[in-house]
C-alpha cells in the first residue's frame, strides 16, 4: 500500500517497523517531527520513547539501551549532532550498535534551519575524537529514507557500530508517497556482549578504556578491520544516464542529486550528454564505482549544498583529475537550472580551449 | 575489623585494587559488594562505571558493568533502566563526574525519577587526574587549581550534592554517609543497604554521598586524611539523610535533621 508522508515521519515509522522499540532524543528543527512521531506512537506499541535534558544525555541513554540489548535509535540536526559527538565515539568503540539520524541544517554555529549538507566532514570522518568510522547512509528520496533505515540497523547490528543516517531539512520535510517497509519482529537479541545481569555466566563488561597501550592499539586493529569489511562489503551507489560517453558526470548525494536528476533529463534534450552518480553511503565512499563511472566521461562536476566536502572524496577517488565543483550555502537549494548552466560552462569551457 | 569483614563477598573479584593507601574507593566498593551479596542481586545487577580513579571498578565487581563517558552515567544506567526495568542499575561516581561535568545529568535522573541507585564519592578534588579544585572542594582548601586555596570570591562555593538534590520531587532517598571510622563505615552500609532495597521494591530514584579520603592528593597520611573528612569536610557537609520517601514525613521536619532515619524501607 501506497502512502503520503512527511520525510521524518516515513523515517519514525520505517524504524518501528524495522524493530526499534526505544528512543531517546531531544528536539531541534528541522527533525522533531520525527521524535513528535516516536513520542506518540512508542507507548502504542510497548515501546520507550524518553525525552532527554540534552543531546549529550540522549546518546548516552541510546549507549546505555545499545548496550542492554536494545533495537535503538536518536535522531538531531547539526548543533544536536556535535553534541553526540561525544557519544558515538564510545558507541564505536564499545561496539554497540544503533541507528543515529541528522537531519542537516546549514551551519556553522546555529546557521539556520534550511537544508543543507554542511556535516558531510563531521559525518564520513568519524565526527568525534579517536579513529574510527561509523557507516553513513544518505537517501534522496522518502522512500529510500524509509529503506535505508533497514539497512542501517541490519548494518548496525551486523558490524557491531552507530550507523549514521544522513538526510536533511528538505528530505525531512517534503512529502511524497512511499511503500512503507514490511513490519520485521524485532531480534530477540542474546547477543553474547549484553550486559543485562550475569544470570548462569560470567559477567561482561561494555567499556572504552584500554589503559595498556598495546591492548588499544589491538582494539584499534580489530576496529579498523571492521571497517576495512565494511569498505569492501557495503558500498552503495547508484548511477543515472551512464551509458556510453558522457561530457559531464555530475556527482552529488542526498537532496541534491535530485536537482542533478532533473538537471540530466534536460541536458540530455537539449542533446548534451550528462550523466549522474550518487553515492548512498558517504561512508565507505563508493570510490572504485564513481572511478568506472568517470572514465566514460570528458568532465566531472560535483554539486553539493556546501562549500565543497565531498568533493575532497571525489578528487581522492578520481586522482590527478580535474574535479568541477559547484555548491551553495546557507540553506539555499540548488536548482536544476543552475546546474545545467554550470555543466554547460564546463563543456563549452573545454570546446573553446 | 572484625572477622566478617575478611571474607572477601562473592560480588568481589580476586583482583588487587589499584587505590593509594587510605583511598575510600576501596572501602566503598566493598561495602556495594556486601549489599548486592546480602539483597542477592548480583545475577540482576548491572553497574556503570564512571570516568575517575574509579573507572576501574568493573575490575573488582563480579558483574555485569558498563563503563560511561565522563559524567553521563546517570544517562547510561537510564538507558540500562528503561530496556530492562526488573534489573538493579546502579552508578558509581566521583564529584567531578557527578557534580561538574555530569550535574545536568545526575539533577534530570533524579528528577525524572529514574529507578536507580548512585554511589557518589565525595573526595572534594578530582582524584584521577592530579588533585585538582573540583564543585565539592572546601573555601580554602589547597588543589592543583586553587594553590593558594580555594577563593570563594572567585572560584565560588561548594556544591552540597545531596541537599541540592533532596530538594527535587523526584528522589526517594537520599543520604550522606562517611568513611572516617568502624562506626561510619557501618552506617554508610545501611545507607547503601537502603537505597538499594528502594529500587528493588521500585520505589524510584535513590543516592547515597559518601565522604571520602584522597590521601595521595590531599597531601596527607591515611589517617590524617580521615581526621580531616571527619573534622573538615562534615562540618561543610553534614551526615544524615536528606529526603526519605519510604517514610511517612512528620510535619515540621526539616532536611537533613533526620541523622537516624530507618535503614530499612517501610520500618
Ligand atoms: C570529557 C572528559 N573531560 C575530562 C576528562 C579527564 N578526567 C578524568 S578523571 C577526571 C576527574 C575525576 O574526578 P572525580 O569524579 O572526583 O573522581 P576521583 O578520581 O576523585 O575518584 C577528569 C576531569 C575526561 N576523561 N573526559
Ligand atoms: S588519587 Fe585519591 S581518589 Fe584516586 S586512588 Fe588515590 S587516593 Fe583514591
Amino acid at each position: 500500500m501506497r502512502v503520503m508522508m512527511k520525510g521524518n515521519e516515513a523515517l519514525a515509522e520505517a524504524a518501528l517497523r524495522a524493530g526499534c522499540r526505544y528512543y531517546f532524543g531531544y528536539p531541534i528543527t528541522p527533525q522533531t517531527e520525527l521524535m513528535e512521531y516516536m513520542a506518540r506512537r512508542l507507548p502504542e506499541i510497548g515501546g520507550t520513547f524518553l525525552q532527554a535534558e540534552s543531546e549529550v544525555a540522549a546518546v548516552n541513554m541510546v549507549y546505555g539501551a545499545a548496550g542492554a540489548g536494545a533495537r535503538v535509535m536518536t535522531s538531531s540536526s547539526g548543533p544536536g549532532i556535535s553534541l553526540k559527538q561525544e557519544g558515538i565515539s564510545f558507541l564505536a568503540s564499545a561496539e554497540l550498535p544503533c541507528v543515529i539520524v541528522n537531519v542537516m541544517r546549514g551551519g556553522p554555529g546555529l546557521g539556520t534551519i534550511q537544508p543543507s549538507q554542511g556535516d558531510y566532514f563531521q559525518a564520513t570522518r568519524g565526527g568525534g575524537h579517536g579513529d574510527y568510522r561509523v557507516p553513513v547512509l544518505a537517501p534522496s528520496s522518502v522512500q529510500e529514507t524509509a529503506d535505508l533505515v533497514f539497512e542501517s540497523f541490519d548494518l548496525a547490528e551486523q558490524y557491531r557500530t552507530p550507523v549514521l543516517l544522513l538526510t536533511d531539512g528538505v528530505l525531512g520535510q517534503m512529502m511524497e508517497p512511499l511503500r512503507l517497509p514490511e513490519v520485521r519482529t524485532p531480534r530477540t537479541s542474546r547477543a553474547p556482549w549484553i550486559t543485562d545481569g550475569c544470570k548462569g555466566r560470567q559477567r561482561r563488561i561494555v567499556k572504552t578504556l584500554y589503559l595498556d597501550p598495546r591492548a588499544l592499539e589491538a582494539h584499534n586493529l580489530h576496529l579498523q578491520a571492521k571497517y576495512a569489511q565494511l569498505a569492501r562489503e557495503e558500498v552503495r551507489s547508484e548511477v543515472y544516464g551512464i551509458d556510453g560517453g558522457m561530457d559531464v558526470l555530475i556527482v552529488a548525494f542526498g537532496i541534491c542529486a535530485r536537482a542533478a536528476r532533473t538537471a540530466v533529463d534536460n541536458l540530455r534534450e537539449k542533446g548534451l550528454r550528462a550523466g549522474l552518480f550518487r553515492p548512498v553511503t558517504l561512508w565507505p565512499f563508493p570510490g572504485a564505482a564513481l572511478e568506472a563511472a568517470a572514465l566514460a566521461a570528458r568532465h566531472v562536476l560535483t554539486v553539493e549544498l556546501n562549500a565543497g566536502q565531498m568533493v575532497e572524496d571525489v578528487r581522492l577517488a578520481l586522482s590527478g583529475r580535474e574535479i568541477a565543483f559547484h555548491g551553495r550555502m546557507g540553506g539555499i537549494m540548488i536548482t536544476a537550472s543552475e546546474i545545467e548552466a554550470e555543466v554547460q560552462r564546463i563543456s563549452e569551457g573545454s570546446e573553446a580551449a | 575489623m572484625s572477622r566478617a569483614a575478611s571474607i572477601r563477598p562473592k560480588t568481589l573479584t580476586a583482583a588487587r585494587f589499584h587505590y593509594c593507601p587510605g583511598c575510600g574507593h576501596g572501602v566503598a566498593h566493598r561495602l556495594v559488594a556486601e549489599v548486592i551479596d546480602e539483597l542477592g542481586l548480583r545475577e540482576k545487577t548491572v553497574g556503570v562505571a564512571s570516568v575517575g580513579c574509579s573507572v576501574l571498578i568493573y575490575n573488582y565487581l563480579d558483574l555485569d558493568m558498563q563503563e560511561s563517558p565522563h559524567g553521563r552515567a546517570p544517562a547510561v544506567a537510564t538507558g540500562i533502566k528503561r530496556v530492562l526495568p526488573d534489573r538493579i542499575v546502579f552508578t558509581y561516581q566521583g564529584d567531578g563526574d557527578l557534580a561538574s561535568i555530569g550535574l545536568s545529568e545526575i539533577v534530570h535522573a533524579a528528577a525524572r525519577g529514574e529507578n536507580i541507585t548512585v554511589i557518589f564519592i565525595n573526595n572534594a578534588n578530582y582524584g584521577m587526574t592530579g588533585g585538582q579544585m573540583a564543585p565539592t572542594t572546601l573555601p580554602g582548601q589547597k588543589t592543583t587549581t586553587s594553590p593558594a586555596g580555594r577563593d570563594v570570591t572567585r572560584a565560588g562555593y561548594p556544591l552540597r550534592m545531596a541537599e541540592l538534590l533532596a530538594g527535587l520531587d523526584g528522589p526517594v532517598y537520599i543520604a550522606r554517609a562517611a568513611l572516617y571510622n568502624p562506626a561510619q563505615v557501618v552506617r554508610a552500609k545501611k545507607c547503601i543497604r537502603k537505597a538499594f532495597l528502594c529500587q528493588e521494591r521500585g520505589m524510584g530514584f535513590s543516592l547515597v554521598e559518601i565522604l571520602s579520603s584522597c590521601p595521595n592528593n590531599w597531601g596527607m597520611e591515611p589517617t590524617a586524611a580521615l581526621r580531616w573528612v571527619e573534622t573538615q569536610m562534615t562540618a561543610r557537609y553534614p551526615l544524615g539523610v536528606f529526603k526519605d520517601a519510604t517514610v511517612p514525613t512528620v510535619r515540621g521536619d526539616t532536611a537533613g535533621s533526620r541523622e537516624d532515619s530507618s535503614p530499612e524501607p517501610g520500618k
